[in-house]
């Protein structure tokens, strides 16, 4: 298959912008009233690097989906808002951009994948028609022109036939085939940063498989920077190089991908780890973290893991721990891992 | 009819099929073609033991689990729970049954009913079989239960909304336990939860299985878990039992290239082992359509054109593993 030039045209590894891709600093993001709001996302900070693929993982409540849509400006407002922070997109503020600028940026420069394709397409619109709506709003191209590249898009994410298949209808077309039209759609401007929320969840096992697959050769051919965003380590064990870790609103651990499996430094990625159930190991008893996630805004004081945690000392209930370094490759939130002991 | 049972055996099922057909829509006029959710099942549940359905959507797992306890009446074959036939049951002496067969459901936040109290929803079972005379004996087996089950009874005049979904699942199982049944169905009963709280789930669910003696027919997509709690494994695809055997078997051996394929998919949490993948062509085909033969065909890596005419019957390929395939060789799938 070849693919025109049009598609291949890859992302220059090192862009004008010197430092990171993706840089987001102190982010918190509240909903409610302001005076009772609560706080969902509390000072979260990270970076990505062009090219790179990274994770974040977390349970329901994690705080990683609100903020995958925080840097989309897609928080829903009222009753969120973004409390503190900044996110700097190849050193640009977006959240201090007017809101006007953003819909140029969405889609062009960073666009999102979802969980579930068929609540995210047009029922009354062709598949061809929805991917040619993004380009149109960035690219200035004629109508045949659009077409081929509709089409050599459909072909890049596997949809056979595809001359055919672009006057048909998302109903038309199976879970797994709406997930690649989605991805589509996503890359029809190859944008710089792709952010996939949950993007097989919804799939079942061997159509999740193709979709993985898929999104390995988005990234071989086009070099597409990639934040995924999923529950299932073993999804981020498959795309990303490096994961964020985040529970209760924070993150907790921030380290490349073999590190973190390795030797995992927050008891909290610890328990993770060790509750997940794996294919090669039958030991009946699956490990489980005692009690349950807290409630947003529950926890006014000290690390959001202490009252569930093995490790915990009386400075944990006290002060909460920032993100601190143990070496240059991983990062935790965590008192004891670095080396506090009372 | 006899059905053979051996004293191990509490659940047989022999050639079940079920067809679902719809007479000419209202509006449109046009009949539906008939969809055949599952077709020729045959097999064993023994006492004390977890029988896994595995299986992507659209196999036919969740119909085959409502056919086991009748919550949809089968088209064919013959299910028997204890000695007893349930398909020739009246609907009183089908309701009897009811006390000793059980369901757990996926979705936590759907099958508990909103405007009930917890005291209400784990008791009503126990009030429908007359087990429970009095308003304190009521409170006292429910306090019980919930003590079982790893909830509080404080909480038990609480409503499911201010619940959490672990929690509202532990309710489930409550209600499911309370009238002390020998089997009980289990469609999906974790996958709707997160990680660490599924395993809190799983354990709760072996501990309860531990201490009753009772078998699970525990319906699933997701491997990893039922590597951990099942017994056995039967594999489902469109409507038909493709594979079943000891799990250690079908783990470690898997003889359909369908069974292959599933366990090859799995993505480990482990960046450090990069299986390579059975990556399956295409979509499983609609159940109102299964191709000829075997209906696997049309994705099977190792697919030959006898498959295409010949339907595979459920063969042993080693001690009580069985496989439909023409072409069925244990091959270890390096997980």
């Amino acid at each position: 298959m070849t693919i025109a030039p049009s598609l291949s045209r890859q992302q220059p590894v090192s862009s004008t912008h010197p430092g990171p891709l993706l840089k987001v600093e102190d982010l918190s993001i509240e909903f409610g009233p302001e005076g009772t709001a609560v706080r969902v996302v509390e000072g979260v900070s990270f970076s990505i690097d062009a090219g790179a693929a990274v994770g974040i993982v977390g349970e329901s409540g994690s705080g990683k989906s609100m903020t995958s849509l925080a840097v989309m400006g897609l928080i829903p407002s009222p009753p969120g808002r973004i409390a503190t922070g900044r996110i700097l997109f190849e050193g640009v503020d977006l959240l201090g951009l007017p809101r006007s600028r953003m819909p140029e940026i969405r889609g062009r420069d960073i666009a999102m994948i979802f969980q579930e394709p068929m609540s995210s397409l047009n029922p009354v619109m062709t598949i061809g028609d929805q991917i040619g709506e993004a380009i149109k709003l960035h690219e200035k191209m004629g109508r045949e022109e659009r077409r081929q590249r509709i089409i050599e898009l459909l072909k890049l994410v596997g949809i056979p036939d595809p001359e055919r298949r672009l006057g048909a209808y998302p109903h038309q077309f199976s879970g797994g085939m709406r997930q690649r039209v989605m991805i589509a759609m996503a890359v029809a401007c190859n944008p710089k940063l792709l952010i996939a929320d949950e993007p097989t969840t919804a799939l079942d096992v061997t159509i999740q498989a193709q979709v993985l697959e898929l999104m390995h050769k988005i990234r071989r051919t086009l070099n597409t920077t990639i934040l995924l965003i999923s529950h299932d380590l073993g999804v981020i064990a498959d795309i990303c190089e490096r994961v964020i870790v985040m529970y209760a609103g924070k993150v907790v651990e921030d380290a490349d991908v073999k590190t973190i499996f390795r030797s995992p430094k927050h008891p909290y990625t610890r328990g993770l780890l060790q509750s997940i159930p794996r294919l090669k190991d039958e030991n009946t008893r699956l490990y489980q973290i005692p009690g349950m996630v807290p409630l947003p805004g529950t926890i006014k004081q000290g690390c959001p893991f202490f009252p569930r945690c093995p490790d915990r000392i009386d400075k944990c209930a006290r002060e909460t721990p920032p993100l601190l370094e143990i070496t240059s490759q991983q990062k935790a939130a965590c008192w004891v891992s670095a080396g506090a002991t009372s | 009819m006899n059905i053979a049972v051996t004293g191990d055996d509490l659940v047989v099922v022999r050639d079940v099929g079920k067809t679902f057909s719809e007479a000419g829509g209202l509006v449109f006029g046009r009949s539906q073609p008939s969809v055949r959710a599952v077709d020729g099942a045959s097999f064993e549940v023994k006492r004390g033991e977890t029988l896994a359905l595995v299986g992507e959507s659209g196999c036919g797992k969740s119909t085959l689990g409502r056919l086991l306890l009748r919550l949809i009446d089968a088209s064919e074959g013959e299910i028997a729970i204890d000695g007893v036939d349930i398909l020739r049951l009246s609907s009183n002496d089908m309701r009897q049954m009811r006390a000793r067969v059980q369901m757990i459901f996926q979705d936590p936040y759907g099958s508990l009913s909103p405007r009930r109290s917890v005291a209400k929803i784990i008791a009503e079972p126990l009030e429908i079989f007359g087990l429970v005379q009095t308003r304190k004996q009521r409170r006292d087996r429910v306090a019980e239960l919930m003590i079982q089950v790893g909830l509080s009874p404080t909480f038990m005049d609480r409503y499911p909304r201010q619940f959490s979904g672990g929690q509202r699942q532990r309710i489930g199982i409550a209600r499911a336990i309370a009238v002390d049944p020998q089997f009980i169905v289990a469609d999906e009963p974790v996958s709707a939860l997160d990680v660490s709280v599924q395993a809190q789930i799983v354990n709760l669910m072996q501990d309860l299985q531990k201490s009753r003696g009772f078998s699970y027919l525990f319906i699933a997509h997701d491997l990893s878990v039922v590597r951990h709690i099942a017994d056995r494994v039967a594999v489902m695809y469109l409507g038909r039992i493709v594979e079943i055997g000891p799990k250690k078997r079908i783990y470690d051996f898997p003889s359909h290239p369908y069974t292959q394929a599933l366990l090859s998919a799995v993505p480990e949490p482990d960046p450090e082992t990069r299986k390579s993948r059975i990556i399956l062509k295409g979509d499983v085909p609609s159940p109102a359509n299964v191709p000829t033969g075997c209906s696997f065909h049309t994705r099977c890596p190792i697919v030959q054109p006898v498959c295409r005419t010949e339907r595979p019957p459920l063969v042993e390929t080693a001690s009580r593993h069985l496989a439909a395939c023409h072409f069925a060789k244990p091959h270890p799938i390096p997980l």
